[in-house]
């Protein structure tokens, strides 16, 4: 069996030899073609979103900061199950658990501490799958600035609010 | 009122203001062009370029110019002192130097601003030749700043500068060659008028129908016109060819060392040049300041004035002052083209990737070269065999 060797990609003769292959090396025809399309897109809308005065349009699935939610009498869901530090593959979730009030009657724990380190967060949403009693929730709030560090722990009252 | 005028006959003052004006004119563009560049460029994008300062963001350059003024005039340890400090203005004066050998119009005859009316800051009968001997100077100054700055990146981009720049100042000047061949002059004022007759004369249309295909230099030589145009792109180091400060690979090239104000002129001569360039395309190709109907504006444009001074009820002849808009309309005309041709770099540099060094000495010397030469002798011939027999040409 006859394999037909290895041409070098760069080589005059792997062109055809036809006059069109000819034309083609001219570049000229490309280029004209080349310039036509960026003078198409000189003509289009430019896409750009003016920031401060425009925002963009942020979808409602988007994974923003996280929210800690209530049950119909105001009270938060959470009962400090540790599901979601758990599940977090940051490790940025610290929950520390204490006894339920006595007039609770539906649980044994909510949480004493409820801290969300956004500076370690990955958004990825694994706490909001993991809670048996969907008590955490991300918001589309886009994720905030700080010029401090400790800032950026959120603790339950800015969850609960937020 | 009297000594106003009587001064203004001045042969030295009517110097003093072209220099003024055509000075004005390239330095007050640079800024302009670069302005214009981030709009094109954004636009290309599909971005907005500069909007936040001024209108349009016109003040954006303002600000830039200020920032560049104001920063550390910073000198490298160990460079070659004198050349260092030399090479960024050998690099900007030969942009500006050759913009004053342009005719920028044409002021209907009035000999006040130059002979014939032709309105140059020098009319000089070899403008042609003198603007091609003072751009090639601009290599100088990139190869003296690659060298002075004691730095391998400027080092690299200086030399790539000059092989470039020698490589395709062949180029132009055989494509210029073949051009001279059928003006028959340097002249460049003469040049543009050889370019204001109609192309063809067929007897049985009118002559305004002929008049509206003019015989400019790009429709007689397409061909010469290529040539000149890509061998421009090289001399003015725009993109596809702008090697010497490939960005990517050199840093900043060949102004790798310099800052602030320094920087500011490498920049501003490339613009300059870019501009010059422009307007030397405009006036050998592109009819210069002449436009199919100047004729016939320029016959009508005495009784129009004097019409519009009957109105106002002032007594002044519209054959004497009837220059002043002509000239005005014949350099609208010549800056319009430079406008679209810089226009056309600019979209020329947003399109095309630049060349690799290899590709760059190929394309100069194993086809530009050759097509240069075949031009020569194809226009040659040309004037020989053909449009001596038939009447057309040169």
């Amino acid at each position: 069996m006859s394999v037909a060797p290895a041409r070098d990609k760069n080589s005059r003769e792997d062109l055809p030899g036809s006059r069109l292959a000819w034309f083609t090396r001219l570049y000229l025809p490309t280029i004209a073609k080349g310039m036509l399309i960026s003078l198409r897109h000189f003509f289009r809308k430019p896409v750009t979103i003016q920031y401060p005065e425009q925002k963009a349009k942020i979808s409602e699935r988007f994974r923003g900061e996280h929210r800690l939610t209530k049950d119909a009498d105001g009270n938060m869901k959470c009962v400090a199950c540790y599901m979601c530090a758990t599940a977090c593959p940051a490790q940025c979730i610290h929950i520390e658990a204490q006894a339920a009030p006595p007039e609770w009657e539906n649980r044994d724990k909510i949480p004493k501490v409820f801290e969300i380190d956004m500076l370690k967060c990955i958004y990825c949403g694994y706490c909001v799958e993991a809670c048996p009693k969907e008590a955490i929730e991300m918001t589309n709030k886009v994720p905030q600035v700080y010029d401090n560090r400790q800032a950026f722990i959120y603790g339950l009252n800015k969850l609960l609010n937020n | 009122m009297e000594t106003v005028w009587s001064l203004l006959r001045n042969p030295w003052v009517i110097m003093a203001i072209k220099i003024g004006v055509g000075l004005g004119l390239v330095m007050g563009m640079v800024p302009m062009m670069v302005w214009m560049e981030r709009k094109v460029s954004a636009r290309f994008q599909l971005r907005r370029g500069p909007n936040r300062v001024g209108p349009f963001g016109l003040f954006q350059l303002v600000a830039d110019s200020l920032k560049l003024l104001w920063k550390e005039d910073f000198l490298p340890r160990n460079t070659d002192r004198i050349v260092f400090l030399a090479a960024p203005i050998m690099a900007f004066l030969p942009g500006v130097l050759s913009f004053a050998l342009i005719p920028i119009g044409v002021a209907g005859g009035n000999e006040l601003l130059g002979p014939g009316g032709v309105m140059a800051v020098s009319y000089i009968s070899m403008g042609l030749l003198v603007i091609m001997a003072v751009s090639s100077v601009a290599a100088y100054g990139i190869a003296f700043a690659g060298w002075a700055s004691n730095n391998q990146y400027s080092l690299l981009g200086g030399i790539r500068s000059s092989a470039q720049l020698i490589s395709y100042e062949i180029v132009m000047g055989m494509a210029v060659v073949a051009l001279l061949m059928m003006t028959g002059t340097l002249n460049l004022a003469e040049i543009v008028q050889q370019q204001a007759v109609p192309l063809f004369h067929i007897s049985f249309l009118p002559h305004w129908v002929n008049a509206l295909i003019p015989s400019w230099n790009i429709i007689r030589q397409p061909l010469t016109f290529i040539l000149f145009l890509v061998a421009a792109f090289a001399e003015t180091n725009r993109a596809p060819f702008d090697l010497p400060e490939a960005e990517q690979e050199l840093v900043g090239g060949y102004h790798t060392e310099y800052t602030g104000m320094r920087y500011a002129w490498f920049m501003n001569g490339e613009y300059a040049a870019m501009f010059t360039m422009c307007a030397v395309l405009t006036t050998l190709f592109l009819g210069g300041w002449t436009f199919p109907g100047l004729g016939w504006v320029s016959a009508h444009m005495p009784s129009v004035i004097d019409w519009v001074m009957g109105i106002l009820h002032l007594n002044i002849s519209g054959q004497a002052v009837a220059w002043i808009p002509i000239g005005l309309i014949t350099f609208g005309a010549f800056f319009t083209k430079v406008a679209l041709l810089v226009f056309f770099f600019m979209w020329v540099r947003w399109t095309l990737p630049r060349f690799r060094w290899d590709q760059l000495m190929k394309l100069g010397w194993n086809v530009l070269i050759p097509l240069a030469l075949a031009n020569i002798i194809g226009t040659a011939l040309f004037l020989e065999y053909v449009a001596s027999r038939f009447g057309f040409g040169g």
